[in-house]
């Protein structure tokens, strides 16, 4: 086990981890929150209906999103042309897929829980629709916060998907999930575990400090 | 009443962007790269790990491995999604060739498949020296742990049932793993049961393993390797120049003797044989 603290692959490989997942997560925050912020904001006509769909897609194995976005990048499929399968764009994208709902989830349910007169008011004191969204997420940062964290923590341990579109390829795009699942293969248990002990470090790192500024305000 | 976006987020922002162009510029836009098609047992054994980097450092093109059984390995040339495939299902390939998906197919190297089992052989197969008759004995009393995903390794177990006349519905005890070779050795190893595997895979795992070898050496054991071009005259896609090299570099002299080398310093005997210099792939079939 010596000779993997030793790696300069290790570094190399915790880093990708988690350059892929956190833009992964980024990227459907912003496209989450706003989406959120429309579902939840105040009832209408099949909010039911989008509610149940987007609780159904944080429900989606990683794997299955991972075969359709591959389906559509390799060669064969709509989106050969970009050659971008097997490349951390290509994760990123997957991730981004498993993220969104559970970004869209957390956030509309944590906007639903503020006065729906609050946009109102806001545009009443003069925010305009920017500053507007800023302070209502300022508001709902408790559950925001949270769907960062569980949406951050689902795509940064999963394997399926970033094994399919990411190929698992050495400097490139193995990231330790996918590292956990070949030395395995190679019948390096212990260099398995090893890695695993990095990614839990690292996850919980993350969520302490986001945890941090999630209760800062609240305590003070 | 806060009224501008913290000062964390902005960091987090500039350090996302940082961290992101310290990897873009050297790995994910290099001026060529390829797609080799493989099965697992090239990368687990860790014989990839070796030519990959000296072929990229000899020509500049980079080389994306994708390791999976040799029926997916053969799909994804089979839909021209891959440039090269390294594959040791020679029935299969063959179907390829004659369907024109592949093409230049080049004999690189062979290993061979053993039959591992409980060290002390409940089905007494050790010391049987006709095949047929080890798969008899081992569809009444043995049990054994197939890979059962469409890989050269589970076609040649279909293929030894075949051979031996053996009706799949009558084998007793016969579980799927659904997994590659390492997974499947383990599960082999904790429900004692009997399974084939390619000799390179056994012995990187042996150590952890309580799997003896009970049959060896038949010639229909032997585990033959192929690399093939994937057709650009059939997939435009296809970098057929950088592919072409990258199959010539295979069965160049000085990467054909690094293959009869590679294993020996750690296992104590080599993994593989170098085959190029042996005519044109037909052996196997």
């Amino acid at each position: 086990m010596t000779e993997l603290w030793a790696d300069p692959s290790l570094g190399e490989i915790a880093l990708r981890t988690l350059l892929v997942s956190g833009v992964a997560t980024a990227a459907a925050m912003a496209v989450g929150v706003p989406l959120g912020y429309a579902l939840g904001r105040r009832p209408f006509r099949g909010q039911t209906f989008l509610f149940a769909a987007i609780n159904t897609g944080m429900g989606i194995p990683p794997v299955l999103v991972g075969l359709v976005v591959w389906l559509l990048l390799v060669r064969s499929g709509p989106f050969g042309a970009f050659e971008l399968v097997y490349t951390k764009t290509a994760m990123v994208l997957a991730q981004f897929f498993i993220a969104l709902p559970v970004i869209i989830g957390f956030s509309a349910a944590s906007i639903e829980a503020l006065s729906p007169r609050l946009p109102d008011l806001l545009a009443m004191l003069g925010a305009g629709p920017v500053m507007r969204l800023w302070l209502i997420a300022r508001e709902a940062r408790f559950g925001l916060l949270a769907a960062v964290m569980a949406a951050f923590g689902g795509v940064v341990s999963e394997v399926g998907a970033a094994m399919a579109v990411g190929g698992n390829l050495q400097g490139s795009t193995r990231v330790l999930t996918t590292a956990i699942v070949t030395e395995t293969g190679r019948g390096h248990a212990d260099q398995a575990l090893a890695l695993g002990m990095v990614l839990l470090v690292l996850a919980f790192g993350l969520n302490l400090g986001l945890t941090l500024v999630q209760q800062r305000r609240r305590r003070a | 009443m806060c009224t501008t976006p913290p000062r964390w987020a902005s960091s987090l922002i500039i350090l996302t962007l940082t961290l992101a162009d310290r990897e873009a510029p050297a790995r994910d836009k290099p001026p060529t790269s390829i797609i080799l098609a493989t099965t697992t047992s090239t990368q687990d054994s860790g014989l990839l790990d070796v030519l990959v980097p000296r072929f990229t450092k000899q020509t500049g093109i980079e080389v994306k491995v994708i390791a999976v059984g040799s029926g997916a390995a053969l799909q994804m040339g089979a839909k021209g999604d891959a440039d090269v495939v390294l594959s040791h299902a020679p029935a299969a390939e063959q179907r390829l060739v004659d369907s024109g998906a592949l093409v230049g197919g080049r004999l690189v190297m062979h290993n061979d498949f053993v039959l591992v089992g409980p060290p002390e052989d409940p089905a007494g197969v050790k010391g049987l020296t006709d095949l047929g008759a080890v798969m008899k004995a081992l569809a009444t009393k043995g049990g054994l742990a197939s890979r059962g995903d469409d890989s050269g390794t589970n076609k040649k177990e279909l293929e030894l049932w075949k051979k031996a006349g053996v009706d799949l519905a009558t084998v007793a005890r016969r579980v799927e793993t659904g997994q590659g070779m390492g997974a499947t050795l383990n599960v082999a190893s904790e429900k004692r049961l009997y399974t084939l595997t390619d000799r390179a895979t056994y012995l990187a795992q042996r150590k952890q393993l309580e799997l003896a070898i009970v049959s060896e050496g038949a010639p229909s054991l032997l585990n033959i390797y192929h690399v093939y071009l994937v057709s650009p005259a059939k997939f435009p896609k296809v970098k057929a120049e950088p592919a072409q090299r990258f199959v010539d570099f295979l069965v160049a002299d000085e990467t054909q003797r690094l293959i009869g080398e590679f294993g020996q310093a750690e296992y104590g005997q080599p993994l593989f044989t170098p085959d190029a210099k042996k005519p044109a792939p037909s052996e196997a079939r």
